[in-house]
């Protein structure tokens, strides 16, 4: 699951207490995936900065203005199929500040030949 | 701060004996070892098996000499001399390096008993007893027997296990070390480093083999919990091993011990938290473990040690607030986020229960996927009661037709009648 939304304009950004219950939300959130032992991997803390490489080499700070949704983070499960984890993602408290979950399968490398 | 976690002397011979055993055994052989190389464990046994023999018939005879533990000390001194004059093990058996040119006899014999001596070998064999060479059951059973000075029957009592079983297992785990040839020597700081989670690991699996071991006998429990808090505060004593992980292990350690005389009835059962009586809570440990869990409080690292001392620390606040299940609800979703364990993940849901009310607990339960546990029925049992006693009592059944150890069938059955009477 990545989770996407704009942390850059100002007017969709949360207040100081809007973002502490969202943060416990998430807490919420992910200690429930990882108490039905879905989690396939540790958890990682994102940097909200970051680099962008572009085609011509040269390199940008994130956040990235140009893109407005940038990646906020990610997590990695175990499940059987998209409505599963389309049914997960639904408590992702991203959705209400305007974020998107976008969802997709990852195959060992030995499955890609 | 002072070690605190000293034994009470019965001054009758046996008793004194044992309590000596369980003391002083685990140090000359500690000594003997890191003097004479893990090779030797078994002569290194052997000498001090005879000490106590030694001091059981002379003891009895001529009474109980001033300063028992010194008293061992000479005879076991002694004891390695005749032995290694006897077997003239200086030619046969000592390693090159003695070999090579260095006086012979009374003087090489010395063997170091002072303080510091003991707790440097101590440190040295409890790096050698965990060395992955040998897996975690054993490692645990090597723990009990060569740190602490259990015999092999208590330690097979605490396992529920038959005695041959942990004897070939200890005898195993000894002949590793001896064909890895590990060295008995004090860890340095690669060792450390790349150790010292094996080491944490065996000392957490230690004290909870005494905290939640299925077996009746109370006393060994609480004597092996002691151990494990003996040998955590030996690391934390020492500068090189002293870190905030080993802090917060010995933090949690002391939470929980500090209810050991409340959770369990004069028949050995448990006694659940909710229902225990608090002023049999030692107030002094609980204070102790708040210290350790400020001496924890350092570094950039969270160990699941620091949650789980967390979670303890609340739970010796004894009244239910919603901020304290708030509390332990977010601990248990960083530890589960960590590590994934099934206790974990009950226990997470028992909280979520507390902190924000039974039916959101029942739905969060119901995705557990634990069905074959009976304490996944227990919680339900738990979160229904009140709401649908039907469904309680049906799940508690259930819990029944799963457990096996007699102290949680009795904890299950004392539940339905609960219910059944309200």
């Amino acid at each position: 699951m990545i989770f996407r939304r704009d942390f850059v304009t100002p007017e969709v950004q949360p207040s100081e207490a809007q973002y502490k219950k969202h943060i416990l939300q998430w807490q919420d959130w992910l200690g429930s995936l990882a108490a039905q032992n879905k989690l396939s991997r540790p958890l990682q803390r994102w940097d909200s900065g970051g680099r962008v490489l572009k085609p011509d080499h040269s390199v940008t700070d994130g956040p990235y203005a140009e893109i407005k949704e940038s990646i906020g983070g990610l997590v990695i499960i175990k499940a059987d199929s998209y409505d599963e984890v389309v049914e997960i993602a639904r408590g992702c408290p991203i959705l209400s500040v305007g974020g998107t979950v976008e969802i997709r399968q990852g195959f060992q490398a030995l499955d890609l030949v | 701060m002072p070690c605190i976690f000293t034994w009470h002397f019965f001054m009758d011979n046996n008793g004194l004996l044992q309590q000596l055993f369980r003391s002083e055994y685990n140090k000359i052989v500690s000594v003997l070892c890191h003097r004479f190389g893990i090779k030797h464990i078994e002569n290194a046994e052997d000498i001090v098996s005879e000490t106590f023999l030694a001091a059981s018939e002379h003891w009895e005879l001529r009474g109980i000499p001033e300063n028992p533990a010194a008293w061992l000390f000479t005879v076991a001194k002694n004891k390695t001399r005749n032995l290694l004059k006897r077997h003239s093990l200086f030619e046969q058996k000592l390693t090159p390096e003695f070999k090579a040119g260095q006086p012979l006899y009374e003087d090489m014999v010395e063997i170091d008993l002072s303080e510091k001596n003991i707790s440097d070998s101590q440190l040295a064999m409890i790096f050698v007893v965990c060395d992955p060479v040998n897996s975690v059951d054993v490692q645990v059973a090597l723990a009990l027997n060569l740190l602490c000075g259990f015999d092999i029957q208590e330690i097979a009592d605490a396992f529920l296990s038959g005695r041959e079983v942990i004897y070939k297992r200890i005898q195993r785990g000894k002949l590793k070390l001896k064909e890895a040839g590990i060295k008995v020597e004090p860890p340095g700081k690669q060792q450390i480093a790349d150790r010292k989670k094996a080491v944490l690991t065996t000392l957490y699996l230690l004290f909870s083999e005494g905290y939640y071991s299925a077996s009746q006998h109370v006393t060994l429990r609480k004597d092996f919990c002691q151990e494990a808090m003996r040998l955590a505060y030996l690391l934390v004593s020492h500068e090189r091993t002293n870190g905030p992980e080993v802090n917060a292990l010995l933090s949690l350690m002391c939470f929980h011990a500090s209810r050991f005389e409340a959770r369990t009835n004069e028949q050995g059962e448990l006694i659940l938290y909710q229902d225990q009586d608090e002023s049999l809570w030692d107030m002094a440990l609980v204070e102790k473990g708040a210290y350790f869990l400020g001496q924890a409080a350092s570094g950039e690292q969270l160990s699941k040690y620091h949650l789980e001392a967390g979670i303890a620390y609340w739970h010796t606040q004894k009244q239910d607030t919603r901020e304290k299940w708030e509390n332990i609800l977010q601990l248990y979703n960083q530890l589960l986020i960590l590590e994934y364990s099934p206790v974990a993940a009950l226990n997470r849901t028992f909280a979520l229960g507390k902190a924000r009310g039974n039916e959101e607990a029942i739905a969060e339960a119901e995705k557990l996927g634990l069905t074959d546990n009976h304490f996944y029925h227990t919680l339900l049992g738990h979160l229904y009661t009140g709401m649908d006693n039907d469904l309680a009592i049906a799940h508690f059944k259930k819990a029944l037709g799963i457990a096996r150890s007699n102290n949680d069938r009795q904890l299950i059955l004392k539940n339905i009648k609960a219910v059944t009477s309200r």
